[in-house]
């Protein structure tokens, strides 16, 4: 399909944008409005096609549905306060669920290299960081709109979670955490591994090691004492500890999982900052 | 390098054989100081390991031309642009883009220029109107400008009707147009094209290129693009230059490059004339990564 005859540019487009001064200010601002600007992009993207949504509901389900209510019967697993396995598991599905899309935001970004959409976007005047810490961010809307069916999925399932609106956003605000830091684990192999079928194995092979290590399926307290300690490496075992915390208020170290998520996260953005050169070569 | 000036073909100087470099002729010079060049490149060096991808290449593009920079696959066209667009740092030499240091001020080089690179990149999952908004976010027009730029950079590629649909229903011809209002929508003042036509049919080429031509002729924008096509070239440069090994071999005016080889002599005769005409086996041309990113683009095209 061709266009009619090219007619003469609107005024619109005589000038460029004039913009301030750089200070520490406008550059906040600045690195503020990529953020809200790359999630924007992933929120379209679900507005545009909800499949994804769909299809990546049905794992944490059959996680609570088959494994959930199994272990909930034998009662196998010991649980703070004796309260339902289903109730403990709850928080630690949602954190799986979260890791599984971040983990392979690796991909994606190779993706738009082959694509040239990442050459494009780092002609923009977006420093590097701001560009990870924007898709990171955008890992993170995609987690909490997927969260929120495995919360809803949780209720029906009868598990007794929050209703304080403030708790909930808490632990909106941890999924997202957590899914940016493991957003930037991905994108950092990305920037080590190039191309897609190297990365591909490698998200294969950390993803249910870091699941399994973390406590998401049951308490440290039962893990042999190796497997505990690598459990306190894990950043998923804060996001969970978080979790378990807020949605039903088992006892948790709420300072101590921030502060290893924001610490993990900004580690995470400086490391994929620094290798994204290397996948734009 | 061979540099031709300005004038009539019988003032041509073009060489055959040893390269030999030669100072930009005083009017051009001239010209150059008057209104400022868009782009300087002096003594550009990049390497990939122990290959050298572009050599001590010295450039110069005038405001308001369009420059198209040709050569055969593994020339250094890539490399070169990218250097300019800030993606790679040069390993030496300089970049002055309308009179900013590309090394020393990276982020308001790229608020200068627009670029469309040789791979179809638009977002197919995104509209053709959210493609360019997140354009304009990205190159912070402000909130009360953004949705006019939008409007007038999508109605400036004849874009305004199926600004609504996503992107992976539209032909290859309107994409690399959208991807045209993408990099408009800042108003650059220079437009980089790496092969902007590269996998289109005739007519979507011929439609791609004169949008690209009244936008010029009415922004007073430079233009700088890399090109396979010679009629391209010969059609809609001012100024070309022919890069081989890494090195410009010749700069000059379609006409006079063509003029030097003799009556009858097209463009392609000066291509094969400057980059040797046969295929090299002993650089990186044509190599895998180039047919790959080439049929990657033609199959997104259909």
């Amino acid at each position: 399909m061709t266009s009619a005859a090219p007619g003469a540019p609107p005024a619109a487009l005589a000038e460029p944008a004039l913009l301030p001064v750089d200070t520490p200010v406008v550059v906040l601002r600045r690195l503020a409005s990529r953020i809200a600007t790359l999630c924007w992009v992933e929120l379209r993207k679900i507005r545009h096609d909800r499949t994804e949504l769909y299809t990546r509901a049905i794992q944490p389900a059959l996680w609570l549905l088959i494994y959930g209510e199994v272990f909930t019967k034998i009662h196998a697993i010991p649980t703070p306060g004796g309260i339902p396995y289903l109730a403990y598991l709850a928080p630690g599905i949602l954190a799986q669920s979260a890791l599984f899309i971040a983990i392979f935001y690796g991909i994606q970004i190779i993706w738009e290299r082959d694509a040239g959409v990442l050459t494009k976007l780092m002609v923009t005047p977006t420093p590097r960081a701001a560009l990870i810490t924007g898709k990171a961010f955008a890992a993170g809307v995609r987690s909490v709109v997927q969260a929120t069916a495995v919360v809803i999925l949780s209720a029906i399932l009868g598990v007794a979670l929050t209703d304080n609106p403030l708790k909930l956003i808490g632990a909106a605000c941890v999924v997202a955490l957590g899914s940016a830091f493991f957003s930037c684990l991905s994108m950092t192999i990305a920037g080590l591994a190039l191309s897609r079928d190297r990365l591909m194995g490698i998200g294969q092979a950390i993803t249910m090691p870091l699941f399994f290590s973390s406590s998401a399926l049951y308490p440290e307290k039962i893990m042999p004492g190796w497997l505990q300690a690598i459990s306190r490496c894990n950043p998923l075992s804060y996001q969970v500890d978080a979790l378990r915390g807020l949605l039903i208020g088992t006892p948790a170290h709420l300072g101590l999982d921030l502060t290893v998520l924001i610490v993990a996260t900004v580690a995470g953005v400086t490391a994929s900052a620094a290798l994204l050169p290397r996948l734009a070569r | 390098m061979t540099e031709l000036p300005e004038a009539g073909p019988g003032t041509a100087t073009a060489t055959s054989g040893a390269p030999a470099r030669a100072m930009p002729p005083l009017a051009e010079a001239a010209r150059a100081d008057k209104r400022g060049s868009a782009v300087v490149c002096s003594g550009l060096t990049y390497r990939f390991g122990t290959y050298t991808a572009v050599d001590h290449v010295d450039l110069r593009i005038e405001r308001g031309e369009t420059f198209g920079l040709l050569g055969p696959n593994g020339a250094g066209k890539t490399t070169t642009i990218r250097m300019l667009t800030t993606l790679l740092r040069p390993m030496a030499g300089t970049i002055s883009v309308l009179g900013v240091s590309a090394s020393e001020r990276p982020m308001l080089v790229r608020r200068l220029i627009g670029y469309v690179p040789q791979l179809l990149s638009a977002d197919a999952t995104l509209t053709g109107r959210e493609n360019v908004e997140l354009f304009a976010r990205l190159f912070d027009v402000p909130r009360s400008q953004r949705r006019a730029r939008v409007e007038a950079s999508l109605a400036a590629m004849g874009l305004t009707e199926p600004a609504g649909r996503i992107v992976k229903t539209y032909s290859g011809g309107m994409i690399r147009r959208l991807e045209l209002a993408q990099a408009l929508v800042n108003a650059p003042s220079l437009l980089v094209l790496d092969e902007p036509t590269v996998g289109l049919d005739p007519i979507a080429r011929t439609d791609v290129w004169e949008h690209i031509a009244a936008l010029r002729a009415q922004n007073d924008m430079t233009v700088l693009m890399t090109t396979h096509y010679m009629d391209e070239a010969d059609t809609y440069c001012n100024r070309i230059a022919l890069m081989h090994a890494g090195s410009i071999r010749a700069t000059g005016s379609p006409g006079l490059l063509k003029a030097t080889l003799g009556v009858s002599a097209t463009l392609d005769d000066v291509f094969r004339h400057y980059t040797g005409g046969t295929l090299d086996d002993n650089t990186e041309s044509g190599g895998i990564r180039d047919v790959r990113r080439a049929r990657r683009t033609a199959r997104r095209l259909g």
